[in-house]
């Protein structure tokens, strides 16, 4: 990854290692996190298990478990997106769970911020594979309104792969409700986001590439802290 | 800045001194120079002094409400204004001037005579690089611990790369306990939790069920709200920044923070047809808001999606509806323009009028509901009365205001203390609870619902009776507005959540020197280790949704 501070958007892939991404990338075609231990067990009989992924899949974007999660404006949107009148449960996508391990997608409903970045990547590494996540509102594409903002993080894409992108300030019920129908459909179709470059990844701090910053900051720091390093020069 | 008697109290006929040159003659030989701000006047002290000046116009001339503590550095130094007033008359101001020197900004802290002064401080050192002698706790509150540099002050590289940590929190009070057998645990809550309404990180130590110590850790969402006013020029970019401060559907009451600031900075006038609408709008966004602060509170109590939280939904929805035939938008309103308003009521009038009658109809059925569900439920009484108590004198030392200061008997709304819009005009009362708790805050804020619909209701009567040909929406404003130099204002609004006050530098430029937003949710959540301290962990759950922060204020 530190080779690459000075191209913020590296296309090709071969260059780029990262845990998520990596489970992400093995294989071709539909993504193969899905069923892995039923491949395994019915070996090669391709007509079962092409019914039974489609079954699987299917059974999946049906029932989905979202993260309740709320970060800023759009999060209030969200809300009425599950309860009355706009009931997200209706498409089958409205139990909201407290908890990353229960849950399968999560609404990232905001603007991310230095301070919070590393700790939504926590929160995303907590859920279990397969998961999905879909991104409400301008803040999460760009940064929004805030984007020359010092502090804030120029999309969620920076930080986390994206499956689905809702635009507006805030997206309108409807409109999440669409992006939510969409990733269904996708998942019912066996596909998730490909992954491109997630600049800002949770390192050790001895792992960093010495510089000044770094070095103005080993005293504060311990070596084996997990920590997120932000080049905002190379933001977009 | 007015110049009438304040009532006298008890009887006793006191006089306290308002005009500037009363204030000044109080002071004596601390002012070393005077300023005239637009909304009060100003008095500059020297660094070491802000303790003993602060005490002297707090004890003897009754300014017990430091509103705001505003940072900036200038050319040749650094300043720190702290805005001071009175709960019992809002119209009385004054504004105390620190300036510090550029190469060694240092002044003292004004946190022993008001608690509140804590955080601003620490923003203030945060963001600008102002140190303060005698805090008890200065470090950095809305940026991580390891950020370089101040980002306010003048030479701040925004380009700098920045390394943020992803590190165990430790508990503070773990060296207390060593050789006891009792040992404390210590909790993190948040900054994802369902309970801590949005990104909030409350770092909570335990001893058993009780809670030992309590430090809400803020600057989750520190979306550089101030930088953003700082970049952008008064006459229409700044105006949709509001909408997103406080985003729990008060909109409206944001918008007229600023529009308020900067019409008095700019004198522009504004229509009363405008006015009208403004003030209709504006109660609409205060129902949508309680109505959320509400439903989350009992979902904070209950702790699922229960009945309550869809009723409140539900009602949110009706207003957002009327909201959205106003203009144009669920939640980002966009709606004021300095001097006015954007567009007229929607046609055809009679329709809308229609559907808000049709809501305020509805309304004292589903607040009996509500009153039904959540205020006579022995359960709910059970978790609320006397838990999270807050004493007056806490509360206004604290710089509380809003339902969570009218919860402690503390009467004071700026609505009619310091009127703007057409408040003044109109029937209506201001909401006290005596009971200091949870409950009380509660209990406010559903009959402040019915206050607002009584304005509402009033305005629907005015407006529906306007003359056509008197419907002016907005008055002539130039296409440019460049204040002159160096004028400084703060002025406040009653927000949702309390007041919400504007500081603006003009640098005879179209954009402002220095905007700095005093949020009320920043400082009534500062009363939260206060109330919960001793108090069981749910109940300090409880405190913290009776508060009613929306994170997106407290961190701006
Ligand atoms: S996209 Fe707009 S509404 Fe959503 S979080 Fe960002 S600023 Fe708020």
């Amino acid at each position: 990854m530190s080779s690459e501070r000075d191209k913020p958007f590296v296309t090709d892939d071969t260059q780029v290692q990262t845990a998520t991404r990596d489970a992400r990338m093995t294989g071709s075609g539909a993504d193969n996190r899905f069923n892995s231990k039923l491949r395994e067990a019915f070996g090669s009989s391709p007509f079962i298990l092409t019914k039974f992924d489609q079954f699987m899949n299917w059974v999946r974007g049906s029932s989905m478990f979202m993260l309740q999660f709320g970060i800023a404006c759009c999060s209030i949107e969200m809300m009425h997106t599950y309860s009355v009148k706009h009931d997200l449960d209706r498409f089958a996508a409205g139990v909201p769970r407290a908890s990353p391990r229960q849950a399968d997608v999560i609404i990232v409903p905001g603007t991310i911020v230095s301070k919070f970045a590393p700790r939504m990547k926590r929160v995303y590494d907590q859920m279990p594979e397969p998961k999905f996540v879909v991104g409400m509102g301008s803040c999460t594409i760009s940064g929004g309104p805030f984007q020359e903002g010092y502090n804030v993080i120029k999309g969620a894409e920076e930080v986390i792969p994206v499956d689905i992108h809702v635009p507006g300030c805030p997206p309108r019920p409807e409109a999440l409700i669409y992006g939510v129908a969409k990733l269904q459909q996708r998942i019912a179709e066996g596909e998730s986001s490909p992954v491109t470059v997630k600049p800002y990844e949770l390192e050790q701090f001895d792992d960093l590439e010495r510089d000044e910053v770094v070095d103005k900051l080993a005293e504060q720091i311990d070596e084996e802290d997990l920590v997120m390093r932000y080049n905002w020069a190379d933001s977009p | 800045m007015s110049l009438e008697e304040p009532e006298p109290e008890d009887g006793a006929v006191e006089v306290l001194p308002t005009a500037g040159d009363e204030i000044a003659e109080l002071l004596g030989d601390l002012v070393v120079d005077r300023e005239e701000h637009v909304n009060a006047p100003g008095f500059v002290i020297r660094p070491d002094a802000v303790q003993e000046t602060l005490t002297r116009l707090r004890d003897e001339a009754g300014f017990d409400h430091l509103s705001c503590v505003t940072a900036e550095e200038r050319e040749d130094r650094y300043e720190s204004i702290y805005h001071l007033t009175s709960f019992d008359d809002r119209q009385r101001e004054v504004s105390v001037v620190v300036p510090a020197p550029k190469d060694d900004p240092v002044s003292e802290s004004a946190e022993p005579v008001f608690r509140t002064a804590d955080w601003h401080e620490r923003e203030a050192y945060d963001l600008i690089g102002v140190e303060y002698d005698d805090h008890p706790d200065l470090r950095r509150i809305l940026l991580p611990d390891t950020w370089q540099g101040h980002p306010l002050s003048e030479n701040y590289d925004q380009d700098r790369p920045q390394i943020v940590t992803l590190s165990e929190w430790e508990n503070p009070l773990a060296e207390d306990h060593r050789e006891e057998e009792g040992d404390t645990m210590y909790v993190n809550i948040g900054p994802h939790h369902p309970a801590t309404h949005g990104v909030l990180h409350v770092k909570t130590v335990l001893d058993g069920e009780q809670v030992a110590d309590v430090d809400p850790d803020i600057g989750y969402l520190h979306r550089c709200e101030e930088q953003m006013c700082q970049t952008k020029t008064y006459r229409h970019q700044i105006m949709p920044y509001p909408d997103r401060w406080d985003y729990a559907s008060s909109g409206l009451l944001n918008e007229w923070a600023y529009a308020r600031a900067a019409e008095d900075l700019n004198d522009i006038d504004v229509p009363e047809y405008a006015q009208i609408i403004r003030t209709m709008g504006a109660e609409f966004c205060r129902i949508a808001s309680h109505m959320l602060a509400v439903g989350t509170f009992a979902l904070d109590v209950y702790g699922d999606f229960t009945a309550i939280f869809m009723y409140a939904m539900r009602d949110r929805e009706k207003v957002q509806k009327v909201l959205e035939d106003l203009t144009g938008q669920r939640m980002m309103f966009n709606y004021f323009r300095l001097g006015g308003v954007v567009w007229d009521l929607p046609e055809p009038r009679e329709e809308f009028f229609e559907t808000i009658r049709d809501f305020l109809d509805d309304l004292p059925e589903a607040l009996e509901e509500y009153h039904d569900l959540i205020t006579s439920n022995e359960i709910l009484q059970a978790r609320t009365i006397d838990t999270g108590v807050l004493p007056p004198e806490v509360a206004k030392s604290y710089g509380a205001t809003g339902p969570v200061a009218r919860g402690s008997g503390i009467d004071y709304d700026l609505r009619r203390d310091d009127p703007y819009g057409y408040y003044d005009e109109l029937e209506w009362d201001v909401i006290t609870e005596d009971g200091c708790d949870n409950f009380s805050r509660l209990l406010v804020r559903l009959r402040e619902v019915e206050e607002s619909a009584k304005i509402i209701e009033q305005c629907v009567d005015l407006l529906e009776d306007w003359p056509e040909e008197e419907r002016t929406i907005q008055s002539n404003v130039p296409r440019t507005l460049r204040p002159e130099d160096d004028t400084e204002i703060y002025r406040a609004v009653e927000a949702a959540k309390g007041e919400l006050g504007i500081y603006i530098r003009a640098d005879g430029t179209e954009k402002p020197g220095r905007f700095k937003i005093r949020s009320p949710c920043f400082s009534n959540l500062q009363t939260l280790p206060e109330m919960s301290a001793g108090e069981y962990i749910p109940d300090m759950v409880a405190s913290l949704g009776s508060l009613d922060i929306v994170l997106g204020e407290v961190d701006r």
